[in-house]
């Protein structure tokens, strides 16, 4: 049978990512990315514009092959094994990726049933997910008339149709207003409560503080630096973080003039490393 | 530790295929209108050139509509072409390609759920035509095995242009570059003997025009449904039916193995 194919190695659980290169033309994407991510547990991948953090994940959700380097995904080799690794992981690319002519409840049946659930089997997860996210109002409505928070809750969604054990979230709030983004960060913690490995990328320190056991630091196509949150900021030493005590910022001011409730006042800023 | 529910029952590449057909029908489904448009298009192609053209045009043995009929119904087979590049790149813009390929589904499976759903669009295309003609006066006229043939040799040209249009859509990659494909489809139908006989044109048209993989179609069905035609006396006019079985042969013999392997190729 093609799911129990192979036996994955223990010490291949969750994500491993040694020495990863890809290059397009002249341009290095990724220059030797090495990450360990320990199952059930979050990463954050932290870094700016073009760092590569896009590549990685596709090279770690078979999308792309990697020009060298190995990587090893809830238990497979990505390169050798990507069907293996697809049974397992759910993905939420940087840009919503669902079927906008279909409804929310025919995606996440289609894709169940491309993740070979049986007909009924999909009916049902599809029903539980489109709850569970909120959508069930919306659920026989063509995704074209979605808003773009519900897309998104929709995407994450549909790639949680498989139970993953490892899920990749790609700037999964980019384009959210803030009470859609905090949305999205509490179903991200429900979901770490199951036991899912995540692989979460952000440009906001603070996205990655809030989520993450561990937060890896890109930039031009490496890690830089690495460690649980706490760590990280010591690491780096005072001189690189200021937390600044302020004044509210636009994000609070529109919290609280649509009536959700502000988090906090004070914010951790990383200066590039350099 | 979560354990995935997906344990496949089975997992095989016919039914992923079935799956994706299935998808493409719920397009339909959910698109009513943009269908029917596609299906109705070729429709007004017969009524714009049979009653607007068809006057000054002297067909031996017939009426213009007569010689149109089997012109359009290869041209439809064209037109599938076209909603196939561009239902390619609305995948890959969409990230609805990116997402597929996430899934434990092969390249074989996607490409065979694209051809299986283009077979049932050329069949409602063909059909439609059929009625049209029906209704403008046209009759096959050499009975029903003859008939048979001739729509066994449509959906043959069909079947290669199905993979000759998801390569274009691979390759283009874009919904805005697929509109060349549209743009290129009308020289492409006029330049064949579709429209008007390739003896009528000058020289060098001609001569792309009587070899035409389109033109070998369209004469092949108006010989096999008993059809006027302006008695061309070129080879490739005598041996229409050879031509109309080799032309679509070669064309899925270079076209399938590209687009498979442009597929592949998404991942590098
Ligand atoms: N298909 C491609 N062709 C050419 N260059 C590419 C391609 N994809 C990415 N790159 C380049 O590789 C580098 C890393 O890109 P990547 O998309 O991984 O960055 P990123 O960290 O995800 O950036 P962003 O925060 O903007 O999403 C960039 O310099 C980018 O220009
Ligand atoms: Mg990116």
């Amino acid at each position: 049978m093609a799911y129990e194919e192979g036996v994955p190695a223990a010490e291949h659980a969750g994500i491993v990512a040694q020495d990863l290169r890809k290059q397009y033309g002249e341009r290095t994407a990724l220059d030797g990315f090495t990450l360990r991510v320990r199952p059930g547990t979050v990463c954050g991948l932290l870094g700016p514009n073009g760092a590569g953090k896009t590549t990685a994940v596709r090279i770690l959700s078979t999308l792309l092959r990697p020009d060298g380097g190995h990587a090893h995904v809830a238990g497979y080799d990505v390169v050798r094994r990507p069907r293996q690794v697809r049974y397992r992981i759910g993905l939420v690319g940087q840009h919503a990726c669902v079927d906008e002519i279909l409804t929310g409840r025919q995606n996440l049946q289609l894709f169940g049933r491309l993740g070979h659930l049986t007909a009924d089997a999909a009916r049902r997860r599809a029903g539980e997910l489109l709850d569970q996210f909120g959508l069930a109002d919306a659920a026989d409505r063509a995704v074209a008339q979605y808003s773009g928070g519900m897309r998104r809750r929709l995407d994450l969604a549909t790639s949680l149709i498989l139970r993953p054990a490892v899920l990749f979230l790609d700037e999964p709030t980019t384009g959210l207003d803030p009470a859609a983004r905090i949305d999205v960060w509490s179903r991200i913690r429900e979901l770490v409560g199951t036991g899912t490995t995540v692989l979460l990328t952000t440009q906001y320190l603070e996205e990655a503080d809030q989520l993450a056991d561990q937060i890896a630091v890109i930039d031009a196509g490496r890690i830089v630096a690495e460690g649980t949150p706490d760590e990280l900021k010591a690491k780096v030493g005072p001189d690189r973080v200021e937390t600044v005590t302020r004044k509210p910022t636009l994000d609070e001011v529109f919290l609280h003039l649509t009536g959700k409730t502000a988090t906090r006042s004070t914010e951790t800023v990383l200066e590039p490393a350099r | 530790m979560t354990t995935p529910t997906a344990v496949p029952a089975s997992a095989s590449w016919l039914r992923d295929a079935a799956t994706l057909t299935h998808r493409i029908l719920l397009h339909w489904r959910q698109r009513p209108f943009s269908i029917a448009l596609t299906l109705l298009f070729p429709v007004l192609i017969v009524l714009m050139f049979g009653y607007l053209f068809g006057g000054a045009m002297a067909v031996p043995d017939g009426t213009y509509l007569d010689y149109l009929i089997p012109g359009m119904l290869a041209m439809t087979m064209l037109f599938g072409l076209e909603s196939m590049v561009l239902a390619v790149t609305a995948d890959a813009a969409k990230g609805v390609t990116e997402r597929i390929r996430a899934m434990p589904v092969s390249g074989v499976a996607v490409l065979t759920g694209r051809g299986w759903a283009d077979l049932l669009n050329a069949l409602a295309g063909l059909t439609v035509m059929i009625a049209t003609g029906y209704a403008v006066g046209w009759r096959p006229h050499d009975g029903l095995p003859s008939a048979l043939a001739a729509l066994g040799l449509l959906l043959w040209l069909r079947f290669a242009f199905t993979w000759v249009g998801i390569y274009l859509g691979l390759l283009l990659k874009t919904p805005e570059s697929a509109v060349a494909v549209q743009v290129l489809v009308w020289p492409v139908g006029f330049l064949s003997s579709a429209f008007v006989s390739p003896g009528t044109m000058p020289g060098w048209m001609g001569a792309i025009a009587t070899w035409n993989p389109l033109s070998a179609t369209a004469t092949a069905v108006r010989e096999l449904f008993g059809n006027p035609s302006w008695n061309e006396t070129t080879w490739a006019a005598e041996h229409s039916v050879l031509l109309a079985t080799v032309w679509p042969a070669v064309l899925t013999a270079v076209f399938l193995p590209l687009a498979y392997r442009r597929y592949r190729l998404l991942g590098r």
